[in-house]
């Protein structure tokens, strides 16, 4: 009977041993098979076209016609355009990355992720790269629309640079995003209500709707802390490289430091997953649906 | 290692933390399935089946004990199980709903380690085995239950596990549905005979249907365990027939069958007579010391002027071996699935 086929190995103790190089692919393709179901659900639900492309550039533009009211320089409208379009990832890594875990667990899929034959880590940055791709494409159609409605002009006079600074700036916040995928779940509840106790303090302090550099010594905090402070306050510096308005530090320092957030995130991110792991075995509430 | 069993457990105890009291939901158990055999544990909520399965996969650390699975250490060699077993359980609803069944079985081919065409072509046979071929390309949530279960099946199929572990995979499915579930994993079995499935289940059919033997577990400790033949014969001793007369024997009835050597019991049981309002026939169930009476109790009937117009031997279900050992039936569970 041929049906269902037959395994390949000739003994579970030889299907067992992987090379390191099957190991490395098969944590790859995690990552792609992860990553698929958030790049699809872009044709899937196109419900996103109006809630997450018209009702942030509706945010965007109540600060348009404040800016404009207080005569403030032109700059001001590229600013809040960018920030607005960087809303879009600090959600994306709330709401999809940090509480997917919690959502994963209620539907059962983490038990099953942790029997896999992968790293979590893989599925992590699955969910990291698919909501990227998803989050870049709502983002630039927000740039689009707010910079062709509203006249933004941009200098850019290093644009791979700038390419690099976002791509980098990606990096520690979604590496974030891994590590309170691992502490929500931990959290429970609570975590929901953190998130929504941090939206707004990351929208003042990472400098969304104004220069960073306005807050004053505040600003040496979200340096500390926030790549997507970090992050934006050099793409504004590389796309507005004629404005008169400066950065908190300069770009190379900034690029540095978002280098070294990458790290310590996506160092924490393993940690965190490994504790969680633990736990998970050791208390049996973290995985089991109903407990 | 062809002998090495591809379940084997010491010992192995899991207690929950809980208030006020911890919760054992196992309570040292030992166990050995051996490889290409099909294990069932059978017992209400709360025996602790679910936290066997749950350590077994390595999805739970044991307090106590040691378990391995096709002889790996379910604490330390986890990655190696990983990738030699898989699991199903019932009512599962994992996945992406905005998935189709191909995509989502192709992306959970990925988490398996296929490669990427290896694990389209998988998911393709997959697909026409379990009979979605009509369901390939709709989404996910759009499926019924029986449907989404087949789904489920499938992705339990698609790294070709060598120790398959199915959690109620029936639960919620209607009777066709079911069925078709039991058959496939049968045509599984026949596939490649090194395959090993531990089911847990408390459908008697089900464990009977699928399993070469059975373990009997109830609040966490295995109560039995053998073939089905086994464990009925291991609560009746005596034989028990069920005859069916033409009418009541003269001279004393029933009891004149209940006096003979080596009847233990006769009773009427008139109401498992098809007919039994129409004509006067009757049933009695008949318990004797061995088969041997048989003989006596016929000829007795004749004398009295009975005919014997049925004849069978009764063979206690799996649920009377069950009750016997629990001391109560499915229905009158006390446990909890949070324990387990």
């Amino acid at each position: 009977m041929s049906r269902y086929g037959s395994t390949t190995a000739k003994n579970p103790r030889e299907a067992a041993e992987w090379s390191a190089g099957r190991v490395i692919r098969s944590n790859l393709r995690a990552v792609v098979g992860r990553a698929y179901p958030r790049v699809i659900s872009l044709a899937r639900e196109p419900s996103w076209l109006f809630f997450e492309i018209f009702l942030p550039f509706l945010a965007v533009s109540a600060f348009v016609f404040v800016y404009r009211a207080l005569d403030a320089p032109e700059d001001f409208i590229g600013f809040v355009v960018l920030g607005g379009a960087m809303t879009a990832f600090w959600l994306n890594v709330v709401w999809m990355m940090a509480a997917q875990f919690y959502w994963e667990k209620d539907q059962g899929n983490l038990e099953l992720y942790f029997t896999a034959p992968m790293h979590l880590m893989s599925i992590l940055a699955g969910m990291a790269i698919g909501g990227l791709v998803l989050t870049s494409s709502r983002a630039l159609a927000v740039i689009g629309i707010g910079s062709l409605v509203y006249g933004v002009t941009y200098d850019v006079q290093q644009p791979f640079l700038l390419a690099g600074v976002f791509l980098l700036t990606m990096i520690p916040l979604y590496g974030m995003g891994m590590l309170f995928a691992s502490l929500f779940l931990l959290w429970g509840r609570e975590a929901f209500h953190l998130a929504e106790l941090l939206q707004e303090p990351i929208y003042f302090l990472g400098g969304i709707n104004f220069p960073l550099r306005a807050i004053g010594p505040l600003a040496g905090v979200v340096m500390a802390t926030l790549p997507l402070g970090v992050g934006l306050d050099a793409m504004r510096q590389l796309a507005f490289a004629d404005s008169g308005v400066q950065g908190v530090l300069p770009v190379g320092t900034e690029v540095g430091i978002l280098a070294a957030m990458a790290v310590v995130f996506l160092a924490a991110a393993r940690m965190a997953l490994g504790y969680l792991e633990l736990l998970a075995r050791r208390e049996g509430r973290l995985t089991l649906r109903w407990q | 290692m062809p002998d090495e069993p591809a379940i084997h457990a010491r010992g192995v105890t899991r207690v929950y933390k809980a208030k006020p009291d911890p919760v054992t939901a196992l309570g040292g158990v030992d166990l050995d399935v051996q490889s290409g055999e099909y294990f069932g544990l059978l017992g209400p909520n709360g025996a602790g089946k679910t936290t066997l399965i749950k350590i077994l996969t390595t999805l739970l650390l044991p307090t106590a004990g040691t378990a391995k699975v096709a002889g790996f250490d379910v604490v330390t060699e986890t990655a190696k199980i990983r990738r030699v077993i898989n699991m199903v359980s019932g009512g599962e609803q994992s996945g992406y709903g905005l998935l189709t069944t191909r995509e989502q079985l192709w992306m959970f081919s990925q988490f398996y380690g296929l490669a990427n065409r290896q694990g389209w072509r998988k998911v393709d046979e997959l697909i026409e085995i379990t009979g979605l071929t009509g369901q390939k390309d709709q989404k996910v949530r759009t499926l019924s239950t029986g449907q989404r279960q087949k789904l489920n099946f499938a992705r339990g199929m698609l790294n070709d596990p060598w120790v398959l572990f199915l959690d109620e995979p029936t639960l919620g499915l209607d009777v066709a549905a079911a069925r078709d579930l039991r058959e496939h994993t049968l045509s599984w079995k026949a596939a490649a005979p090194g395959r090993t499935l531990l089911l847990t289940t408390h459908y008697m059919v089900e464990a009977e249907q699928l399993c070469d033997r059975i373990a009997i577990v109830d609040r966490g400790k295995i109560l039995a365990l053998g073939t089905p033949a086994e464990l009925r014969r291991r609560v009746q001793a005596e034989s028990i027939f069920r005859i069916e007369l033409d009418r009541l024997p003269h001279n004393g009835g029933i009891n004149v069958i209940g006096d003979l050597p080596g009847v233990l019991s006769a009773v009427r049981v008139d109401e498992e007579v098809a007919d039994g309002a129409a004509s006067d026939r009757v049933a009695l169930k008949v318990a004797l010391a061995d088969d041997s009476a048989l003989t006596s109790v016929v000829t007795a009937v004749a004398e009295r002027g009975s005919h014997l117009v049925g004849l069978a031997k009764s063979e206690p279900s799996l649920e009377d071996v069950f009750v016997e050992l629990v001391g109560r039936g499915f229905g009158d569970e006390d446990g909890e699935e949070s324990a387990s």
